[in-house]
């Protein structure tokens, strides 16, 4: 499935990106495997998305925990927690 | 983004309802020193989509919670020096003490639910401001 990914604060600053648009293997429908999935691209982002960082997730604009569905056409985004106010 | 005028945001609300009895608001602004580094500026980025929704989500949850009248969240991005405003949390209601506890409850969630994200800028360079384990002990109060 398609999904378009997006990222903010240190994390874009750290994948150098702010958004993409990636088609997904079909085992991947859960923020935890996409995290997992993710963490394969090399250093950096195996660093960010292991575990050891607390890395938030939303989907369509709502913010999720790690179980959450991804359905094709999710915007799905990834920051730190957030630092507002 | 523009700065607010405190005042005319208060007579706004205050003067939009004759059933108001009560007006409380909440100010933050930018503090010149923060983990001992001087501030010289202070970045605030923010996911745009998300950002209504989420302040909306926030405002609305207050009213179920509590009997007041009307609420405004206004929350400044962009680059800021010590001093400027960021945050204005307005609750209004018919008696102050769920206008206190709506406007608490707001900012406590607004830290830790709407995204936002800080950069300071120090003579040592920037850096990202780190969330605060205090932060969620304040929101962890509100639990229902």
């Amino acid at each position: 499935m398609n999904i378009k990914i997006l990222y903010f604060a240190r994390i874009k600053e750290a994948v150098n990106y702010s958004t993409e648009e990636i088609t997904l293997p079909n085992d991947i429908f859960t923020v935890t495997a996409l995290k997992n999935y993710l963490s394969l691209r090399g250093d950096i982002w195996a660093d960010l998305f292991n575990g050891k960082q607390v890395v938030r997730a939303a989907i369509n604009h709502e913010l999720v925990d790690n179980l959450a569905n991804i359905k094709s056409g999710d915007e799905v985004a990834f920051f730190p927690p957030v630092t507002g106010g | 983004m523009e700065d607010f005028e405190v005042g005319f945001e208060l007579n706004k609300m205050r003067l939009a309802n004759p059933s108001i009895g009560a007006l409380v608001s909440f100010v933050g602004q930018v503090r010149d020193v923060n983990e001992s580094d001087t501030v010289n500026t202070l970045t605030l980025e923010h996911y745009p989509d998300m950002t209504e929704k989420a302040l909306a989500a926030i405002e609305n949850e207050a009213k179920t919670r509590w009997d007041i009248i009307d609420s405004l969240i206004v929350h400044r991005i962009g680059t800021l020096k010590p001093q400027d405003q960021i945050v204005l949390v307005v609750v209004s209601g018919a008696h102050r003490s769920e206008a206190f506890k709506a406007c608490e409850f707001i900012m406590d969630y607004l830290k830790t639910s709407a995204p936002f994200w800080k950069k300071e800028a120090t003579n040592q360079g920037e850096h990202w401001v780190e969330a605060k384990l205090t932060d969620d002990a304040a929101r962890a109060r509100w639990k229902q």
